[in-house]
């Protein structure tokens, strides 16, 4: 499928979903709380059939998070980058997408212990790379530590 | 009855929980791995990570778009040239700008015996963790003599820092043409004795074969690529798919396995060592003259946007995600590295197999732990 194909076929899903083509990608722009019936369709309807999420992280916009998935189907050879918005930045939470793509496991423990984003429903909600006990979440822009040193 | 961290030892099913690492041989790195067992049967591995994260995305905010990059080597280590060069050309993206065509050969060129001699250490050291010792000093002989040419014209062995936004750092050295050459005449000459050390010996092919598992379905999902996933028969080699730095002009071929075990993941290895000769016997001569960098300006400033760039390393997709505000460093940056996605499958790979097994399941995902932490 071409970018405007892409574009009819996510409107469908999704109504209330906004694009961006400015970028390399297609963007299609979400609220955080339609993730879950809009992943599970893409990755499951045969003519998109998005099987492989190469990319799963989350940008810290200071008034908003963005949680950015970039999916890619192996049979049709075609990309979209998902991006969830995530508006509450003091308790964020989205949906885990574990279940449909097993790589979002660590992904997603990583993007948690980086930057506090929740996932409800995922089957092993712990930080990954820092202590358990590690205060606040270092790529956050709010993030402050005494002991770094900017060059 | 507990252990000195405060686990229990004993489950109270009666399963064994034991610890591997973080300082173990067949981890290659500080990688701390605690499993569940029934007897000598492996019922759940859960990988403990970050004991060497450097936090290098987090560092990148605070640098310039010429610095980052030079962190990366520092990633993946033993494909620093590749880690490099996805950085440099998601910069030269964001510029839109391309490196010289001379620049772009010798990319290619060093991204090769990188490559190359990522696998031969890969060899040497898959031998060592299933008990045979010889092959390490085998692998080494060949590897050596590449590290040797990086060093004359990068200055360095290991964390060469050669890619720039643009091209490369400094032209190569007047020797390098014919000490590629030579090395090459080598390897091919050398390489039949990796096969009879290894490839064809009984107890090598009894630890491997069917060990592992991994199906097709599983590896794309799981996120794996490289070696890894084209040993599931899954067809993602980026210079195929997404070509970059002109490997559309180059011949080679994508190896693809069927098996999925251990011994396929060998055999694709194995394989790849002879497409990077290939690749490296046919521009070795065609190097074009010219500038080997092209002009930037002295502070590099990307317009407001995202850039990803993928790239092949040795061990398999490395994606760089950049998102910039105008500014002269990046907003964030995101590596995608390719060890951290291959790991998650240790778990699905490992259950049900013997303990021993988990060293051979290891060491052909082949991890570099300071990519999986980052």
């Amino acid at each position: 499928m071409n970018n405007d194909e892409l574009k009819e076929a996510i409107t469908a899903l999704l109504p209330t979903v906004t694009f961006d083509e400015t970028g390399e990608f297609l963007n299609a722009l979400i609220g955080s709380e339609d993730l879950l019936p809009l992943m599970k369709a893409l990755r499951s309807q045969t003519e998109l059939h998005f099987d492989y999420l190469f990319c799963l992280t989350c940008v810290d916009w200071k008034d908003h998070l963005m949680m950015v998935y970039h999916l890619l189907s192996k049979d049709h050879k075609h990309t979209v980058v998902v991006k969830a918005k995530i508006t509450d930045t003091k308790n964020p939470e989205i949906e885990a997408v574990t279940g449909i793509w097993k790589t979002a496991n660590f992904h997603e423990r990583e993007v948690y212990d980086l930057f506090g984003v929740k996932f409800k429903n995922h089957p092993d909600m712990r930080r990954i790379l820092l202590d358990e006990d590690w205060p606040g979440y270092p790529l956050r822009k709010n993030y402050v530590d005494e002991n770094m040193i900017s060059l | 009855m507990s252990n000195l961290l405060g686990d229990p030892i004993v489950t109270e099913e009666g399963e064994f929980v034991i610890n591997v690492g973080p300082q173990h041989p067949s981890t290659h790195g500080v990688l701390h791995l605690k499993i569940w067992l029934d007897g000598e049967t492996i019922k759940k591995v859960q990988p403990h990570l970050g004991y060497i994260h450097r936090s290098i995305e987090k560092m990148s905010e605070s640098l310039s778009y010429r610095n980052f990059i030079f962190a990366t080597s520092r990633m993946d280590y033993l494909s620093a040239h590749i880690n490099n060069q996805a950085c440099a050309l998601a910069v030269e993206k964001g510029l839109q700008i391309e490196a010289t065509p001379r620049a772009q050969i010798i990319r290619i060129l060093m991204a090769e015996l990188t490559r190359l001699s990522s696998h031969q250490l890969w060899w040497g050291c898959t031998g060592l963790d299933l008990g045979a010792v010889t092959p390490f000093f085998y692998a080494f002989r060949e590897r050596e003599a590449i590290m040797d040419i990086m060093e004359e014209t990068c200055g360095a062995r290991l964390t060469q820092n050669y890619m720039v936004p643009g091209g490369v750092m400094y032209d190569i050295h007047p020797n390098f043409q014919h000490r590629v050459k030579d090395v090459m005449k080598q390897v091919k000459k050398y390489l039949h004795e990796y096969d009879e050390l290894l490839t064809g010996n009984v107890i090598f092919e009894n630890r491997t074969k069917g060990v592992g598992y991994l199906s097709k379905e599983d590896a794309i999902s799981y996120g794996c690529t490289g070696p890894t996933a084209r040993a599931s028969g899954v067809s993602c080699d980026i210079r195929k798919w997404n070509p970059y730095d002109g490997y559309e002009k180059v011949q080679f071929e994508e190896i693809l396995g069927t098996s999925g075990d251990c011994y396929g993941r060998y055999m694709v290895r194995m394989a790849e060592m002879k497409q990077s000769i290939h690749i490296i016997e046919q521009l070795i001569d065609n190097i074009p003259e010219g500038d080997f960098q092209a002009k930037t300006k002295n502070v590099l400033k990307l317009p407001k946007g995202e850039f990803y760039q993928r790239v092949e390393t040795a061990r398999g997709e490395l994606g760089v995600y950049i998102v910039s505000d105008g500014a002269a460093s990046p907003y964030r940056i995101k590596y995608r590295s390719p060890n951290f996605s291959n790991l998650s499958a240790l778990e699905h790979m490992a259950l049900g197999s013997k303990i021993g097994d988990l060293v051979a399941i290891m060491s052909t995902i082949d991890l570099v732990i300071p990519d999986v932490d980052r």
